[in-house]
């Protein structure tokens, strides 16, 4: 029936059905969600939109605005002292704006004609899928091809009460209540990020974390986002695993030690699980059709032109074996796959050097390799590190955070220097990185950076003026203009 | 006989201690001279030069103060419960501003310490090429030789020379940062990027403001841009008084200032009284005293800016200058460290590195900042040609805008590109939150040679607004809607 149909309507599902569409093929978009254990479900846009990106930096950025409120009386502006934050005129204005986008997503495919079902997707044939609605309804489709687009769900723990009692970010942005006391599980960008976020409105935050911080993150600079929350009150539990939650007047959680004997027991009003997350791969016919999948964590091999095992099948975005879990990566991995199956185009997407950035209450934007990672693969002798630390001109007349700010560039000796890492933590990070992320696509190098004014007064000028290398071993601490 | 210091530098500010700073790097003998001539008004302040005391540093600081004030507005959507009324005390904003620049002079008189260079508080002028006659405020006498002079003695606001009253009753941007009270009802007239972010930030802080403009905003920068920067001022609250000049001021018996103008537009004569009346006609180089005709050292007849080759070089040997006292140079602060110190280099480091002038990106800290690299889109047209240009550009919504219920209608950026092959970037202007802080890198990426199509295959983050520049499709030249939609 149709040229091409995506199954999943999120960043990278609708990206890459548009396109097809304004190229002028018969596109199908089928998108679905099935409600959290709690029962939550959301519209069309996918996890960037409902309950990942857009609701977490507009969160953030309401944790940012209670510090704004802080700073602002050391500027001259004077109000009652008491200031509390309402969770619920945030969440009604933060879910108001989502459904703006729910909209605007469902009026932009019907005036590129896609065709949009809300039923869920599983193949039952070559080239034929069944979908099914939230009634129980069921029809069927078929195309010369599909493109798989389910992205991830959050994993749970898989001990006593975890579904009965917890939430997890599905439920965290659209949560009717003030979640309260809260202990986060994990030590994901995602627990980070809500963990800051929550105890910036107010909270009394806890993070229980297994091992390390931002796993696939640089270390050092992981270590400092987490030194920031600790400063600013979170509290971080290390080394410890729950092994059970229980309601009682509150919720009990019960945790383990990773090292030893040592249990730990408290009470919290809410547990935000945020341990990863798993695709969403293994209940829509996909042996049924034979594409294979990574048994270990349910994603999906490409190579790359983002075709699977079956050639008629492709896959985008977080389900993608060994590719990054972010929404501008779907989307223009969604964009150029349409470009090239119906625009004769043969570009294809560049996974190199893919800026992030984690909105933790510290900000931390990198772009390239991770100083670990460089050492790795290019050996310690042949890199120099530069590194500074920094203090944002709008932090002084508050008096906070001196010397807490940070950037570090990785350079390779044997590449005239290029940047092969690059590390801010600090205000704005990610606008602070995307443009040197632009830099790096250009093959930024040491002189380059040397040779470029900095804008004045700014944090990103910082990286103009880096004159201190690790090896030195000299003190990176800042006394002044 | 030999001279007394390797190099002598006459000003204090961001290019003359940077360049100092670096010459006693290589184990040289530096000296530097600082002395600020009190203003009109009778302000003056300590080691550091304009941007540390009457510069970037509390511009800044004030323009976040105002910034701060559309963040209690925002708050209240995002649910915070701020019990009216909010308001803003100059007085202590002030202080707190004033403290910190007075930390900084100390951070840098301790500096120069650090690095074994002699500080004097001394006013300074040239008794021969190598000799500097050195005056305290008493006209007490201390000489100085040295080998190397270098000039860095920036500007100092000008006033308007046929307003009657404006010297003795207004003030300019050297006195705006040290007013103990507030400045009140305060009309700002002509248009410099001064004058601009002065007016945006009183608004902001809750002061009745008004610029005062005989043609057109920031001259100099990209008219499209410097339009929306000012429309933005005046739905922010700004007044504005367009194809407007001053003609006289005068003092009123409440102490008030009773300004009178000619409207070009209307023809009229227009009156209205002001607390404050602050200048912004432009900065005058400060190189009256230093007596230069002395020694020969060559100037530009209309600025009075000092001559200097690409080497930062005067007519006269072993006489230097950088920084805004320099003709032809951006007059900003890390350019004129970035000269000061390659300066230091070359003439004591074995360097022979020259200052790149070229693609210096800037800011202008008005209440919606705007950024920009590179070629304005009327200077790129006139170079090339409009045919061979193509202007990519795009209105987009910050996301924290959207719960806040802000309006994003000058939310804007474009990237001028030639349209050859390559497609390189000539210029890019931003503006946005955070302008400064989105240009920078893409001022590297300039540097580098990007071109429009490196620039597409670069991942956006999300959500900010500087991943949109990485989304530029739409062209001018389409004439379609560059409106950015959705996700």
């Amino acid at each position: 029936d149709y040229d091409l149909i995506v199954i999943g309507g999120g960043s990278g599902g609708l990206a890459c059905s548009k396109e097809a569409a304004t190229l002028g093929k018969k596109v199908m978009v089928l998108d679905y969600v099935v409600p959290t254990p709690l029962g939550t479900s959301w519209g069309l846009g996918g996890t960037c939109v409902n309950v990942g990106c857009i609701p977490k930096k507009l969160m953030h950025q309401a944790a940012l605005l209670g510090q704004a409120l802080q700073d602002s009386r050391k500027y001259g502006w004077q109000y009652e002292e008491q200031v509390k934050h309402n969770w619920e005129v945030m969440v009604e204005a933060i879910q108001n704006y989502i459904g703006s986008l729910n909209w605007g997503y469902r009026v932009s495919l019907r005036e590129k004609s896609v065709t949009y079902l809300n039923s869920y997707g599983e193949f039952i044939e070559p080239h034929k899928i069944k979908a099914t609605n939230r009634k129980g309804q069921v029809t069927y489709h078929t195309a010369e091809t599909f493109v798989l687009a389910t992205g991830e769900r959050p994993r749970y723990l898989g001990i006593p009460g975890d579904k009965e009692y917890c939430i997890t970010s599905d439920d965290l942005f659209s949560l009717p209540y003030c979640p309260g006391k809260t202990l986060v599980v994990g030590a994901s960008y995602v627990a980070l990020e809500c963990a800051g976020f929550l105890a910036g409105l107010g909270l009394d935050v806890t993070v229980m974390v297994r091992s390390i911080l931002l796993r696939g993150f640089d270390q050092e600079m992981a270590e400092k986002v987490g030194a920031h929350m600790e400063t600013h009150g979170v509290k971080f539990i290390r080394k410890f695993v729950p092994v059970q939650a229980s309601a009682s007047f509150r919720l009990k959680v019960t945790a383990k030690s990773t090292e030893g004997p040592e249990i730990f027991e408290e009470e919290y009003n809410t547990v935000l699980i945020a341990v990863g997350r798993d695709a969403c791969t293994r209940s829509i016919g996909l042996e049924t059709i034979g594409v294979k999948i990574n048994e270990k964590n349910g994603k999906v091999p490409v190579n790359d032109e983002e075709q699977t095992n079956v050639p008629y099948v492709y896959a985008i975005g977080d389900i993608l074996d060994g590719k990054l879990e972010l929404t501008p990566v779907a989307i223009q991995a969604g964009k150029l796959l349409a470009r090239r199956l119906y625009g004769g185009s043969s570009t294809k997407c560049d996974y190199i050097n893919v800026p992030t950035t984690v909105f933790t209450p510290l900000e931390y934007g990198s772009c390239g390799l991770a100083e670990e990672r460089a050492i790795e693969e290019y050996g310690k002798q042949n890199l120099e590190v530069y590194h500074s630390l920094f203090w944002p001109l709008e932090w002084t007349v508050p008096g906070r955070d001196n010397n807490t700010c940070y950037a570090k560039i990785i350079c390779s000796k044997h590449d005239n220097n290029r940047v092969i890492g690059f590390h801010v933590l600090g205000p704005n990070a990610g606008e602070i990185t995307q443009g040197f992320a632009a830099a790096i696509k250009c093959g930024l190098t040491k002189e380059l950076l040397d040779e470029t004014i900095g804008i004045h007064p700014t944090c990103g000028e910082v990286f103009t003026t880096m004159d201190i290398t690790k090896s030195s071993g000299q003190d990176i601490t800042q006394r002044g203009c | 006989g030999k001279n007394e210091y390797d190099l002598l530098v006459i000003g204090g500010g961001s290019g003359g201690l940077a360049c100092a700073k670096e010459a006693a790097q290589f184990g040289r003998k530096v000296a530097v001279l600082d002395y600020v001539e009190p203003s009109p008004q009778g302000t003056k302040w300590g080691l550091g030069g304009t941007c540390v005391n009457v510069g970037c540093i509390p511009k800044k600081l004030m323009h976040q103060a105002a910034l701060l004030g559309s963040a209690l507005k925002d708050a209240q959507h995002y649910g915070w419960n701020i019990a009216q009324p909010v308001h803003h005390t100059w007085s202590v904003m002030a202080q707190a501003v004033q403290n910190y620049v007075k930390s900084l002079n100390w951070g840098h008189r301790v500096q120069l310490q650090d690095k074994k260079v002699k500080y004097f508080n001394l006013k300074g002028s040239f008794s021969d090429s190598h000799t500097i006659r050195g005056l305290t405020k008493a006209g007490k006498e201390t000489i100085v030789t040295a080998e190397n002079i270098v000039i860095a003695t920036g500007g100092r606001p000008k006033y308007p020379t046929h307003v009657a009253g404006a010297l003795e009753y207004g003030i300019t941007s050297d006195d705006l940062f040290w007013l103990k009270e507030s400045p009140g009802k305060t009309l700002t007239p002509f248009v410099f990027n001064v004058s601009l972010e002065c007016a945006g930030f009183l608004t902001g802080i809750g002061l009745d403001t008004t610029v005062m403009m005989r043609s057109i905003p920031l001259r100099g920068f990209d008219q499209q841009m410097a339009s929306l920067v000012t429309e933005h001022m005046e739905s922010y609250g700004t007044k504005f008084l367009k194809r407007c000049f001053p003609t006289t001021v005068e003092k009123l018996e409440n102490n008030r200032l009773q300004v009178t103008w000619k409207n070009t537009d209307l023809g009229t004569e227009e009156t209205d009284s002001f607390d404050t009346v602050m200048w912004a006609v432009g900065r005058a180089p400060d190189t009256e005293t230093l007596n230069l005709e002395t020694v020969g050292v060559k100037t530009n007849s209309e600025t009075g800016k000092i001559i200097v080759d690409a080497s930062e070089a005067t007519s006269v040997p072993h006489i230097y200058a950088v920084g805004d006292i320099t003709e032809g140079r951006p007059e900003l602060t890390p350019t004129a460290i970035a000269a000061g110190k390659l300066l230091a280099q070359r003439l004591f480091g074995q360097s022979s590195e020259l200052m790149d002038y070229d693609n210096v990106p800037t800011t202008v800290f008005t209440p919606l900042e705007y950024g920009c690299v590179g070629l304005s889109e009327e200077a790129a047209v006139q170079c090339y040609g409009s045919d061979n240009i193509e202007v990519y550009h795009a209105y987009y919504k910050p996301l924290e805008f959207t719960v806040a219920e802000r309006d994003a209608s000058q939310c804007y950026m474009k990237m001028v590109c030639l349209r050859e092959r390559e497609q390189r970037i000539l210029g890019l202007h931003f503006i946005g939150p955070n302008a400064g802080e989105v240009i920078q890198g893409f001022a590297l990426g300039i540097k580098c040679g990007a071109t429009y199509p490196q620039l597409m295959k670069t991942i956006g983050i999300h959500p900010t607004c500087a991943e949109e520049i990485t989304k530029l499709h739409i062209t001018k030249r389409s004439g379609l809607d560059a409106t950015v939609t959705g996700c």
